[in-house]
């Protein structure tokens, strides 16, 4: 047996191999479920209520959609250019730490300044994280798979350190845990939710437009194709490369300013809650287009929800609920790849000797 | 491959079929009964602190016809707001949240919901319908310390510690005096985790204590971990929140332990009847919310006998604990001959007694 990259695939076939591998991870799961000692339909519609049942779990789930679609966002564009971004996780907490600056210090400012200059610190502290790996790349050929991952390390230790230590409440007798914001510091809500949620629908049509009518999205598209094809045409690769990143860390960063102060009211090492790697699978199963991002965004936001729901409505232990939402997710992702690859037997220890060329 | 997936599905629905005769009634609905929610820090399998909320929760569910919901590994974040809100959307009128540091986000809920009763777990802000309840565990920490001060002969006892907040400094204090009633000479040196709940590290700080010299272990932490360091290195420990004989049997001597059920079915009553008011509960070992959990084999001879005697004193209010003189860790006179620390003083301790080796930082 061996893969052969698909050439094509006709709709109808991903969709038969999407759906085949949703039914599958439903039973598989459903068998873990029933095993647990509860009925798997159930629980399945139960997680669905929990995610979206009323309209207070949907603002709580909306909660969530925000962070993934804006990090999804900020990610896409590193991947755009074949620059594996894994660390959407550290831009969001560096973003959060440099807006955290400002909220904690600055706190007499008016309301409008002071959000405005988080939000920019925000960017600022995201770019910054995500412009380092960039710089080794262009300069050093650094894997940044790796360069990326380990600033992840780097700012939640940062962050845990100022919380153990110099950024630490004096009135928290001894407990870790940095102040809480002034109210200035503090996003406004609008229908409930805080108004992370315009700042990401903006988000999302802006950088549409950004990629695809803008100079500087077609040079992006152009280095992801090939360097080489984009080196010809007069296209400054690592110039590309580093602004890209820039704009890629920014994004991320803005959702860590939008978590400390619309969601958090303060600044804790748990701040960026996983977005930063829940993201690259949304981002990826999202195709890395960005109207793809808000549906699967929408869809794990109720995958995690929900899961959480269950736990307290069935008494399923939280490892547990890990599992179903692992098992679920195993399987879409798994559906991914044979959209893209397919196995077809290896002829070439069959008798005949044939060797397939494709 | 289709009519693999057929088999499976229809396997699904037969058995979906099954569970439906006798799973009724487990979906969240709107019957009767009193819907509690418990929040926890840990995981309910612990063994430590969690677990004793758990078989709290667990009594409360025996002894009352009330339901109980539970989510477990909640961080001290914004994330307890929102799993309170959660909880309260499922029905539930009564929220116990079990960690210290939930404190400033339970406050804020409680506010949004006057109707609901909220229960602090060892906070210090209270509101209109938020209690705060603990238990004095420095009181069987001082028995324990006696076991302790009796058992080690290197005379360096070490202790593996959470936080520097005045509850874990309290029982330090509270565990160092116990020891030093029996042995003068005795040094506690304290390692800071800064975590409630790790049991990797929890268990390198007690070898780190070890290593150090200290052939006793004891603990302010939620898992076994410190136990099983003791249990590994060959030295004996003295164990915290349950009994955790069965974690560590060659090292484990006795633990200061926590039995909250009564507490729960109290106020849910109460709650139930109407009569619930904000209040800032803190039993000790008359009311049987803390105790020493018995003594194995290890314990040293003596220590039974001195424990009987020290506890019946503190049943009797002849022991107070905190009664002077206390020193603290510079030799300063903090209580006098004579006086003794209030409450006040108790609930802020933000200083080390005499004895104790470690910095509060």
């Amino acid at each position: 047996m061996r893969m052969i990259k698909r050439e094509r695939i006709s709709k109808k076939d991903a969709f038969r191999i999407r759906s085949t591998a949703i039914i599958g991870s439903l039973i598989l799961s459903g068998l873990f479920i029933f095993f647990l000692g509860h009925n798997p339909l159930d629980v399945y519609l139960s997680m669905a209520k929990g995610a979206f049942g009323s309209i207070y779990r949907i603002k709580d789930t909306i909660n969530i959609i925000i962070p993934l679609i804006m990090t999804s966002l900020g990610i896409m564009i590193a991947f755009k250019m074949k620059f594996w971004n894994i660390g959407g996780e550290g831009q969001i907490l560096m973003g959060a730490l440099f807006a955290s600056y400002f909220a904690l210090n600055f706190s007499t400012l008016p309301k409008p300044i002071l959000l405005f200059v988080m939000f920019i610190a925000g960017f600022i502290g995201g770019g910054f994280w995500a412009f380092i790996p960039a710089f080794l790349k262009v300069k050093f050929q650094t894997n940044e798979t790796i360069t990326t991952l380990m600033m992840n390390y780097i700012a939640l230790n940062l962050i845990t350190y100022l919380q153990y230590g110099p950024w630490r409440d004096p009135q928290s007798l001894g407990f870790p845990k940095i102040a809480n914001f002034a109210d200035s510091a503090t996003l406004p809500r609008l229908f409930g939710i805080h108004i992370g949620w315009i700042i990401t629908i903006i988000a999302v049509v802006v950088i549409t437009i950004f990629l695809n009518k803008s100079k500087f999205g077609y040079e992006i598209k152009v280095v992801g194709e090939s360097q080489d094809t984009a080196n010809y045409s007069g296209i400054r690769v690592n110039r590309v490369i580093i602004r890209g990143l820039i704009i890629s860390g920014g994004i991320c960063g803005i959702v860590g300013m939008m978590e400390v102060s619309g969601v958090n009211g303060t600044l804790t090492n748990h701040v960026s809650a996983g977005y930063g790697y829940t993201a690259i699978i949304t981002t990826w199963l999202s195709g890395l287009k960005p109207a793809f991002i808000i549906p699967v965004s929408t869809l794990f936001a109720g995958l995690i929800k929900g899961g959480g729901f269950i736990q307290t409505a069935y008494q399923i232990p939280q490892s547990a609920a890990d599992i179903i939402q692992s098992m679920i997710l195993f399987f879409v992702i798994g559906s991914e790849f044979f959209i893209q690859y397919k196995i077809v037997p290896d002829r070439r220890n069959a008798k005949g000797g044939e060797v397939n060329v494709s | 491959m289709k009519k693999l997936l057929l088999v499976l599905l229809s396997l699904i629905l037969i058995l979906s079929l099954a569970a439906c005769g006798n799973d009724q009634g487990e979906e969240p609905s709107a019957e009767e009964e009193l819907t509690v929610g418990f929040i926890y820090v840990g995981p309910i399998g612990d063994g430590g602190w969690t677990y004793a909320h758990n078989e709290g929760r667990l009594y409360l569910e025996e002894n009352m016809n009330v339901k109980t919901i539970y989510k477990e590994s909640v961080p001290e974040t914004q994330e307890v707001e929102q799993e309170i809100r959660n909880m309260i959307d499922q029905g539930a009128e009564a929220i116990f949240a079990t960690s210290f540091g939930y404190m400033d986000y339970i406050e804020k809920v409680s506010k949004d919901y006057p109707e609901v009763a909220f229960f602090h777990c060892s906070g210090y802000k209270t509101t209109e319908n938020l209690a705060t309840y603990f238990g004095r565990i420095y009181e069987p920490r001082y028995l324990s310390g006696i076991v302790a001060g009796l058992k080690t002969e290197t005379n360096q006892i070490g202790y593996v510690a959470a936080y520097p907040i005045p509850e874990v400094i309290r029982g330090i204090n509270a565990f160092t005096l116990g020891a030093q009633s029996v042995n003068p000479d005795v040094t506690v040196s304290v390692k800071w985790t800064s975590t409630w709940y790790d049991p990797a590290i929890e268990k390198e700080a007690a070898v780190a204590l070890i290593d150090e010299g200290a052939d006793v272990i004891a603990q302010h932490q939620d898992t076994t971990g410190p136990q099983q360091a003791a249990e590994e290195r060959g030295v004996y420990s003295i164990g915290y929140n349950t009994d955790m004989a069965e974690m560590a049997p060659e090292a484990y001597m006795t633990a200061p332990i926590w039995n909250w059920g009564p507490y729960y079915v109290e106020q849910v009553q109460n709650v139930i009847d109407g009569s619930f008011e904000s209040h800032q509960y803190w039993g000790g070992i008359e009311d049987n919310i803390v105790e020493l959990a018995p003594l194995t084999d290890l314990a040293p001879d003596e220590a039974q006998e001195k424990i009987d005697e020290s506890k019946t004193e503190i049943l009797n209010d002849e022991l107070l604990v905190f009664e002077g003189p206390i020193y603290d860790q510079e030799g300063n006179l903090k209580v006098e001959e004579g006086q003794n620390l209030s409450v006040e003083e108790m609930l802020n301790m933000m200083w080390f007694v005499e004895g104790v080796e470690g910095n509060i930082e």
